[in-house]
């Protein structure tokens, strides 16, 4: 209509808005996009940071000790009887092996600590081993048992910040009755003697820099608080004085407090830990800790520091120095964390094992899985082909839809009245726990059901019906078949919800301490019995450090089965599925 | 809509209460909840001939077909009144088995529905569920007879036990129609069975609808004039819910009597 | 449209069929007035008129031909069934015999030119008679068909006995005159021709008019409503 006949108008109108209409496009799929990549990002970080945590939980550092299962020791009674060897003081078996290992550590305490490189609970582990092979009294026994929790942490660095200083020189260590002197003939201990004295003036200042903020808060309290504040000051200013008098080393040493980082000296199956720093940097003072306390112009020697300060770790100076000297005599082995899987839970994370837990989720999952995938299935097929369209369905209806959406603890407090206070069922057992599992699944498996029976092409039932399969065989030789692999999935992940559960299962009891797994057969059903994310759940409220490695490894654990359950749900839809 | 209710069916000559009448039809109503979907239908059939039943969207054909095999007990609300017989036996009645009648009564859809089974199971579930093969032997001529009468036995045979739906549309509806005639049914309805397929399936579904007319009273349902014209000896034509004219297909289409049916099969409606 | 009170629910179906319509009664009237003219030329002892004649007739062999490419389209692309299928048929049918009148016609013309060569006739006045009757023959059935009404149709169907009666005394009295004078042989024959054309043409006008009513009534006139001449 313009100035040539080629020109379209249409044309032109939709070119001007085209450009909008295209960055919009954009917009939205950069939107899109950004979204994804947010989810992806937040999933990734997720499963990184448990899987960063969890993973070191599969290993386990395991003490290897050979030990000497002496009759008298093990067989008190002297006739080889269970009863007897029942009896035997196997954890002074362990000892006797440990202080073999640690000959020069004799007095009391060290050896209580030094005790406390395993758990007593192995000893139980070493009777069962006797029990099972009775043949092995009076002979030795190569025994694994894990590591103390702490020294595993520490052993797989995640306890304490620690590093290796380079020497150069040649050491020669001297003793003075309880002190030893130990000297370098080139400045090794400079650097250290240098970070130790700013650390302290550091500290200092802090001190002083706090006594200061008190002294000013003085004025705006009331009177009452004054001489406390008062108190706290002049104790801060005292431990500052006292901090720069020392850092001064006027006897030419710097102290090596509980405050400051562990220095320890190993050369040749010796170790030291110092206690003073010359500040000339070639020498120092220290105590054995491990061997006799003479070194010879040694230039084969370790300048071991252990950054966090002793006061502030769970693990102490002579233990790291034994569990070091274990792992260079070969006694510490790593190998697969057996014991996450072959034990149920324990109060010591070495031990703890999601066994039980494994066998409580199974247990408990074959009760729901037989009650609510036929339940449920039967009730969807009776209601989506059989049932007239009236009220009463429609209320039906409404309210298993409704159901699906009531919280899981509810379903608990109903197993609690119900199965527990009223049908007098045991608490905790795999058996409640499906039952009302069962409850809170049903809802998914009847709308998964009825949704699938739903997609079935409404031709192939008039197909059936004419040639006259009666509405049973319809059902059941067309639609049902056709309709599984959508049933199968919705069954799968209703059963995945249900063994992720925990809510409705702290009602009936399923929240315990169970430290041994129930059986895996009919008795099981009804033993005491605890599943994964319940067990989870505990772990993660666990005081040691430890269980904070596990709780990340049985949520690993947990995610895969969830993973598996799902790909066994894909791997059943495809192939099952038929088109038509 | 109230004169198609009240103006009677017009008859064409010897198109009602003639000799060879395989399904006899009187007053048939049909109504969906409140809603009546047909209106006083009767009706002759004549046995081993093709009648099409021809109208508008919504005429009432479709439903009136369904009331052949009570596939209309299917649905929920659906009432029928009248009389409809069968080689002299009423259909309509509670005493009636409708598994039973619909073993005698084939039917075809609109779209190709096989099973999603093999080629084989799709033509030997009729046979199997009625329990009409005594042995495998038995089963196996069962099926290649009905697949030899739907013509499909030369383009399958090899590959019996191929799914019945990776055949093409054509063949699809070919499968079923042999899945129909393989219980031996004694009327077999067609409801609009070629409105998926293109021409050459359509004609060659249309062959075979005349040769299956040797044997079998069948009633067809179609959209496409040319296809009533084509296959059909007789043909009736619904309008609203009411059969407005049934006559011989030739002169339906050359020379219809009442005015709706001439402005339908002419394209002139409304 | 005159054989069903709706349109067509395709427009350009319902305008191809009125377009056939059309055609064939400007075909009609074209073949009319070449009858016209034909017994004109012969009655007035008037050859001048053959020129446009012969023009005309070749307008009515195209228009023939332009109807029955338009039937063949229509039974092509429209399927046409019922009044439709009735009236594309009965047009191709009616347009040949329009045909075969132009055809008639333009030799009735062509023999005046002889016939001016001899002395008047006394039956030439015969011969306008029952070209007349012919002519209005012709007229009415081409009405019927522009009304599509039976009634003149069948009324045009019988009165072709009409016709034939005109042509059988005319052909007697001719014979006679031949008989009694051999000198009116040359121009008798011609006249023969002539009234025997007319008398074609007329047979011609009963074919459309059953045509005709084979469109409105889809059924053949009954050989009962009047005996075959």
């Amino acid at each position: 209509m313009t100035d040539s006949p080629r020109t379209f108008p249409v044309r032109e109108d939709v070119e001007r808005r085209l450009a909008k209409r295209y960055r919009a496009e954009l917009r939205f799929r950069t939107a899109g996009l950004t979204a994804i990549g947010i989810a992806v990002a937040i999933l990734c970080i997720l499963i990184g940071s448990i899987a960063s945590e969890g993973v070191p939980a599969f290993t386990a550092k395991e003490l290897v000790l050979r030990v000497e299962l002496d009759a008298d020791r093990v067989d008190p009674e002297g006739d080889g009887s269970v009863a007897s060897l029942r009896r035997g003081s196997y954890n002074r078996v362990l000892q006797d092996a440990l202080r073999e290992a640690f000959p020069g550590v004799t007095a009391r305490n060290d050896l209580r600590t030094l005790f406390g490189l395993y758990t007593p609970l192995n000893a139980t582990r070493l009777m069962d081993a006797v029990l099972d092979d009775p043949a092995l009294v009076g002979n030795s026994y190569v025994f694994t048992m894990p590591l103390a929790d702490d020294l595993d942490l520490y052993l797989k660095g995640r306890l304490v910040e620690d590093r290796t200083l380079p020497t150069a020189g040649r050491l020669t260590a001297s003793t003075d009755g309880d002190i030893v002197s130990l000297r370098s003939t080139t400045a090794d201990f400079t650097a250290l003697a240098r970070e130790i004295e700013q650390s302290m003036a550091a500290e200092a200042r802090t001190l002083e820099l706090r006594v200061e903020q008190v002294r000013l808060a003085l004025d705006q309290v009331p009177a009452a608080d004054a001489p406390r504040l008062q108190a706290e000051a002049d104790r801060h200013a005292a431990a500052a004085v006292n901090l720069r008098q020392l850092a001064r080393a006027p006897d030419g040493f710097l102290p090596l407090t509980g405050d400051v980082p562990s220095v320890i000296v190993e050369s040749g199956g010796q170790a030291f830990r110092l206690t003073q720093l010359a500040v000339d940097g070639k020498s120092a003072r220290g105590e054995v800790v491990l061997g006799s306390g003479l070194v010879e112009n040694a230039d084969d020697w370790t300048l071991y520091v252990v950054d966090t300060p002793e006061s502030r770790r769970r693990v102490s100076d002579q233990l790291i120095i034994w569990t070091r000297s274990l792992v260079e005599r070969e006694m510490i082995q790593t190998g697969f964390n057996t014991y996450l899987f072959a034990n149920a839970d324990s109060r010591e994370p070495e031990l703890a094992g999601i066994k039980g837990a494994l066998y409580g989720s199974i247990l408990t999952m074959i009760i729901t899985m037989f009650l609510s995938v036929p339940i449920g299935v039967f009730t969807a097929v009776y209601l989506e082909e059989y049932a007239p369209k009236n009220r009463v369905t429609d209320f039906i209806e409404v309210n298993i839809n409704n159901l699906a959406a009531v919280p899981s603890i509810v379903f608990g407090l109903l197993g609690l009245a119900v199965f527990i206070n009223f049908f007098g069922l045991p608490r905790s057992a795999p058996l409640v726990g499906g039952l009302v599992l069962s409850l809170m699944t049903l809802p998914t498996v009847i709308i998964a059901t009825r949704a699938a029976l739903k997609a079935v092409p409404p031709s192939i039932r008039q197909a059936a019906l004419g040639v006259g399969a009666s509405k049973t065989q319809a059902v059941f030789h067309h639609v049902l078949p056709l309709a599984a692999p959508g049933i199968l999935t919705g069954s799968i992940i209703g059963l995945a919800q249900a063994l992720g559960e925990t809510a409705p299962l702290l009602m009936i009891g399923m929240v315990a301490f169970i430290a041994d797994a129930p059986s895996l057969g009919l008795a099981g059903f009804t033993e005491p019995a605890t599943v994964m994310p319940v067990q989870i759940f505990l772990w993660s409220d666990g005081a040691e450090r430890a269980f904070e490695a596990r709780t990340a490894a049985a949520i690993l654990i947990l995610l895969a089965l969830m993973i598996g359950f799902n790909a066994v749900a894909i791997y059943l839809r495809r192939r099952f599925e038929r088109r038509w | 809509m109230h004169d198609a209710q009240t103006q009677p069916t017009v008859y064409h000559k010897n198109s009602l209460g003639g000799s060879d009448i395989k399904v006899e039809v009187r007053d048939v109503s049909v109504s969906y909840g409140e809603k009546q979907a047909l209106f006083n239908v009767s009706l002759d059939i004549p046995d081993k001939s093709v009648t099409a039943f021809i109208g508008p969207s919504g005429c009432g054909k479709s439903t009136f077909l369904r009331c052949m095999n009570r596939m209309n007990d299917t649905i929920d609300g659906a009432r029928v009144s009248g009389s409809l017989k069968i080689d002299g036996a009423e259909v309509n009645d509670r005493a009636v088995d409708p598994v039973v009648l619909r073993a005698s009564v084939g039917m075809v859809f609109q779209k190709p529905n096989p099973f999603p089974k093999s080629i084989y199971d799709n033509v030997a579930y009729g046979p199997r569920i009625h329990g009409l093969a005594s042995g495998r032997d038995e089963l196996d001529a069962i099926v290649e007879q009905s697949l030899r009468k739907a013509g499909l036995w030369a383009e399958v045979s090899d590959r019996l036990q191929d799914p019945g739906t990776g055949l093409s549309g054509g063949q699809q509806q070919r499968l079923v129609i042999a899945r129909a005639i393989a219980v031996n049914p004694e009327v077999i309805l067609m409801d609009e069975p070629c409105s998926a397929l293109d021409p050459i399936a359509t004609a060659k579904i249309e062959d075979l609808i005349d040769e299956l007319r040797e044997n079998y009273c069948i009633i067809i349902v179609t959209h496409s004039m040319q296809q009533a014209a084509r296959v059909s000896q007789m043909t009736a034509f619904f309008h609203m819910g009411s059969l407005i004219e049934v006559g011989p297909t030739e002169e339906i289409f050359t020379n219809p009597l009442e005015s709706r049916t001439q402005d339908y099969i002419t394209g002139r409606f409304g | 449209m005159a054989l069903s009170k709706h349109a067509h629910i395709v427009t350009a179906y319902g305008e191809e069929l009125d377009k056939l319509a059309d055609e064939l009664a400007r075909m009609g009237g074209l073949v009319e007035m070449q009858l016209v003219a034909a017994v004109d030329a012969v009655v007035r002892r008037d050859a001048s008129v053959v020129p446009d004649v012969r023009k005309r007739e070749a307008q009515v062999n195209a228009m023939q031909v332009d109807i029955e490419r338009r039937v063949i389209r229509l039974f092509a692309l429209r399927q046409p069934l019922a009044t439709d299928l009735r009236m594309t048929i009965s047009a191709l049918r009616i347009a040949s015999d329009l045909e075969r009148v132009g055809d008639l016609a333009k030799n009735i013309a062509y023999r005046s030119k002889d016939l001016n060569t001899f002395a008047p006739l006394a039956v030439l006045d015969r011969v306008e008679r029952l070209g007349e009757i012919v002519a209005k023959q012709l007229h009415e059935v081409l009405d019927a068909l522009s009304s599509f009404d039976v009634e003149p149709a069948i009324r045009v169907w019988r009165n072709d006995d009409e016709v034939d009666e005109h042509y059988n005394s005319l052909i007697r009295e001719m014979l006679l005159s031949m008989a009694d004078n051999p000198a009116l042989v040359g121009p008798g024959a011609h006249i023969l021709f002539v009234a025997k054309n007319l008398e074609r043409v007329g047979d011609h006008a009963t074919n459309v008019a059953e045509a005709i009513h084979y469109m409105v009534t889809a059924e053949a006139l009954d050989p009962s409503d009047q005996p075959p001449r």
